[in-house]
């Protein structure tokens, strides 16, 4: 009888590299339908070229290497899906394909693929345009307008290589109330004006098309950690930081500074920390040093929240958290069975 | 009791009840029997027996050859029919150094000799009986007994913990032998106990053999033996880590149990001893599991040492369908056999016939860093790290993240979620760390005996000068005596 010898153990447990990813694009899913329901067909279009974009990405450079196709392996769509929850909801199509590319090919693919990239791949797709395309990225549109299931937001249709035309009419034709055109933690910032709880937990705010519900975003997330698809202390370290950070600068000027629950629920935090900083590949592996890079990253999005020229610094921060976690992995290396110290004996 | 944490360890599906209600039973007396040299850790037995011999059940057929040795005895009474080369009991299939017997069929005992107080024995003597009934650790390692006796005496122990943990899925054997003579075992813990003078003596079990429990509980009674329930978990059977439950120490690294004053011996182990001790049988048969999805009814049985697994697997019905993976042990740390040919032998626990259901998919792919395997690793080690080192030939580097403290366990493959073969890498890379020390070794012996012979040649050199030397000065003397006498001679004559 003739049969392929393999090494110990004979028996493995049904997690899977695809299962993970694929519970992860699942539990995403409630938050892109909140976004859809938000901003209507602008949110969908943005949604669908970003993953298209990264999938074709991935694809075509697996071509490229002569390597078997790695778009059932899920991370992909995630990365995709990821990013255009990161944009501003009318954001040029065109430019969302540059963010797509970027994030596959440069983020990921450039590194050797899943795994060896250092960096978050949806973040550098998002840094790039960030630098790119500075007015796009930080044009906001109102939520719940009433044509927004029958027509796209003049910017969204943007021609390849255009600048988006201005949409300040367009706006004021839509008519909702209080329209700002801008984020909660610009309003802090330049107005010294800071939203509701409320408004920000429900997500009926301005803001990028999955960063809105701070709620929705953490029940997906709790699934996610529930089913152990996720490591939980890393958002926990995130946010339990951030809050901590926050609270001692209302201590020491509560007139200056808000309050923990408005840094906690404004802007990309919620989502940085579940699902950003949570990326398995470029986050420490070491008991110790996750809870070193939750407290990192939270308390330099609080930095530049408060001190830095940009309204929001989570994309930042978390991209310096992932420069760091090699260190911090060298660094915290759990204590050997029967050895003292930390680290390695001797 | 109080309980210490496992670190790490995993819940891999346990599968024990396939076989767990299986009452012991005895495998009828195969024809030929196959006996290796070599089934324990240490240098092969030496056969002292010759073809053509008849030979009784029981007796002496092979002995301990050097400190770390076993002795063999023939499982039943019958002729020698070969001293040759048989299928080892390993993945390789190779050929090792076996003893074939042919059965006479009758089954009889070289001798029986009773004691009917064995605790009355000296320590010594209890040692003694364990080394010539060719006892070794049934959990697996088959570390030679008594001289875990031996060495453990000379450093003092403290206490002697028994593994009744059968943490592997699928195994029953321990389970059943717990259940099914319980007051042998604990006759048998007194003897070790009594042999190494321990003050406490602990039995772990697994609280998923609550029958085992209570059976080894009711044997204990009146007795300082004091049997401890565990939590389920995987390696919880594992030396150390049993260790470190029961006790909240830590066997230092590189170091080993007597190091904090433990001595660790399996169950099936211990009724092995009071069979030696009380009734003088030496190790000639052991309790196996059959079991898996691909065997027709699984069981536990009585098996002599030496028997073809094929008869193992047939004695209860064979397949339900073809294995597609055949497994030594439990299926965390078992070895894969291809050749059914292969003998049982002190060390086997468990014949395993698996479908492709229950081994799993595990075609590899990239590792995603998520941790899970630092998460399950019961040592504190970051296996992927480990492996990405092993994977460049850096074997320094993954010392350095404590390869050489790696236990084998297997936690890290089972959850690896990209299906890495983490534990094969370890095994790989201690291979070559192990073929890198003995090259060295060699090398360092080369260079000197170079170096002596390059001194012994220096020397010979040194020494012929030398002689040379004298001699010339000898002649030169005798040539200057010789002119001198001469000049005399002259100086007369004139």
């Amino acid at each position: 009888m003739s049969m392929e010898l393999r090494t110990s153990p004979h028996q493995i447990s049904d997690r899977s590299v695809e299962r993970i990813m694929k519970h992860v694009v699942l539990s995403l899913l409630p938050v892109c339908g909140f976004s859809i329901w938000q901003y209507g067909l602008s949110a969908l279009a943005l949604l669908l070229t970003v993953t298209a974009t990264c999938l074709a990405t991935e694809r075509l450079l697996n071509r490229a290497a002569s390597q078997p196709s790695t778009l059932n392996d899920w991370s992909a769509t995630i990365t995709g899906v990821l990013l255009a929850l990161t944009l501003p909801p009318a954001f040029p199509l065109w430019m969302a394909v540059v963010a797509g590319f970027v994030a596959i090919a440069i983020g990921k693919a450039l590194f050797g693929g899943l795994g060896f990239n250092v960096f978050n791949p949806a973040l550098i797709g998002r840094a790039f345009v960030q630098a790119a395309f500075p007015v796009a990225i930080t044009t906001w549109v109102p939520a719940f307008s009433a044509q927004r299931f029958s027509e796209f937001v003049p910017t969204t249709l943007t021609a390849p290589l255009m600048m988006p035309p201005d949409i300040v009419e367009w706006i004021k034709l839509q008519a909702v109330d209080a329209f700002t055109g801008a984020t909660p933690l610009a309003r802090w910032k330049f107005e010294n004006v800071v939203a509701s709880s409320y408004d920000l937990l429900t997500g009926v705010v301005t803001a990028s098309a999955g960063e809105t519900s701070a709620i929705l975003i953490l029940l997906c997330g709790a699934y996610l950690a529930a089913r152990k698809f996720m490591d939980w202390r890393i958002p926990v370290a995130v946010l339990a930081s951030a809050a901590l950070t926050a609270w001692m600068f209302q201590l020491y000027d509560p007139t200056h500074y808000p309050a923990p629950s408005f840094v906690l629920l404004s802007g990309g935090l919620m989502l940085g920390a579940v699902y950003m900083a949570t990326d398995m590949a470029t986050s420490p592996v070491t008991p110790l040093g996750v809870w070193i890079y939750g407290a990192v990253i939270g308390v330099v999005t609080v930095m530049i929240r408060y001190f830095g020229g940009l309204t929001e610094g989570v994309m930042y921060a978390i991209l310096l958290g992932n420069a760091l976690t090699p260190f911090i992995d060298l660094y915290t290396q759990p204590r050997v069975f029967g050895t003292r110290q930390q680290g390695k004996k001797k | 009791m109080k309980l210490f944490d496992l670190k790490g360890g995993v819940h891999p599906e346990g599968k024990k009840d396939l076989s767990a209600e299986r009452h012991i039973r005895a495998l009828p007396l195969p024809k030929k029997l196959y006996v290796p040299l070599q089934q324990h850790i240490g240098a092969p037995a030496t056969p002292i027996v010759n073809v053509g011999n008849k030979v009784l059940k029981g007796q002496l057929i092979a002995t301990a050859q050097g400190a770390v040795s076993s002795s063999i005895h023939a499982p039943t009474s019958g002729t020698i029919t070969a001293l040759g080369d048989h299928v080892a009991p390993h993945p390789s299939g190779l050929p090792v150094p076996t003893i074939t017997l042919e059965s006479d069929g009758e089954d009889r005992w070289f001798m029986t000799r009773i004691v009917d107080d064995p605790l009355a024995l000296a320590p010594e003597e209890v040692a003694a009986c364990v080394a010539a009934a060719g006892i070794v650790g049934l959990g697996g390692a088959t570390f030679p007994s008594a001289l875990k006796l031996n060495l453990s005496r000379s450093s003092g122990v403290q206490t002697l913990i028994m593994n009744g943990g059968e943490c592997e899925p699928y195994l029953t054997c321990d389970d059943r032998i717990m259940r099914e003579r319980a007051v042998e075992i604990v006759e048998g813990i007194r003897l070790i106990a009594h042999a190494v003078a321990a003050k406490e003596i602990l039995v772990g079990i697994e609280d998923n053999k609550p029958e085992a429990i209570a059976a080894m509980q009711e044997a204990a009674q009146g007795t300082t033996v004091k049997v401890v329930a565990m939590p389920s978990m995987y390696p919880m059977g594992s030396e150390k880590q049993i260790i470190q439950v029961l006790t909240g120490n830590e066997v230092p690294a590189g170091g080993r149990p007597a190091d904090i004053g433990v001595l660790v011996h399996n169950v099936a182990t211990a009724f092995a001893v009071q069979q030696a001790v009380r009734y003088g049988k030496p190790l000639i048969s052991r309790i196996v599991t059959i079991s898996g999805g691909a065997i027709l009814q699984p069981c536990n049985l009585e098996v002599l040492i030496g028997t073809p697994l094929q008869e193992l697997i047939d004695f209860n019905g064979g397949y339900t369908q073809p294995a597609a993976r055949l497994v030594l042990g439990g299926p965390m740390m078992g070895q894969q056999f291809t050749n059914t040919n292969v003998p049982v032998v002190k060390g086997t626990s468990g014949v395993l016939a698996l479908l492709a259901s229950e081994i799993g998919h595990a075609e590899a792919s990239p590792c995603i860093r998520c941790s899970t395997c630092v998460r399950a690793c019961p040592v504190g080690l970051l296996p992927l790290e480990m492996a990405a080192h092993i994977r460049t030939a850096d074997l320094t580097g993954a010392v350095a993240l404590g390869l050489k403290d790696c236990i084998a366990c297997g936690s890290c493959s089972y959850v690896c979620p990209a299906h890495i073969p983490l534990v094969h890498f370890f095994n790989y890379a201690k291979g070559d760390l192990a073929a890198q020390e003995r090259s060295k070794l060699k090398q360092e012996a080369t260079k000197k005996l170079a170096e002596a012979r390059n001194e012994r040649l220096a020397r010979i050199e040194r020494e012929r000068a030398e002689a040379a030397a004298k001699r010339k000065a000898a002649r030169e003397a005798k040539e200057r005596a010789a002119k001198e006498a001469a000049a005399k001679a002259a100086e007369e004559a004139v």
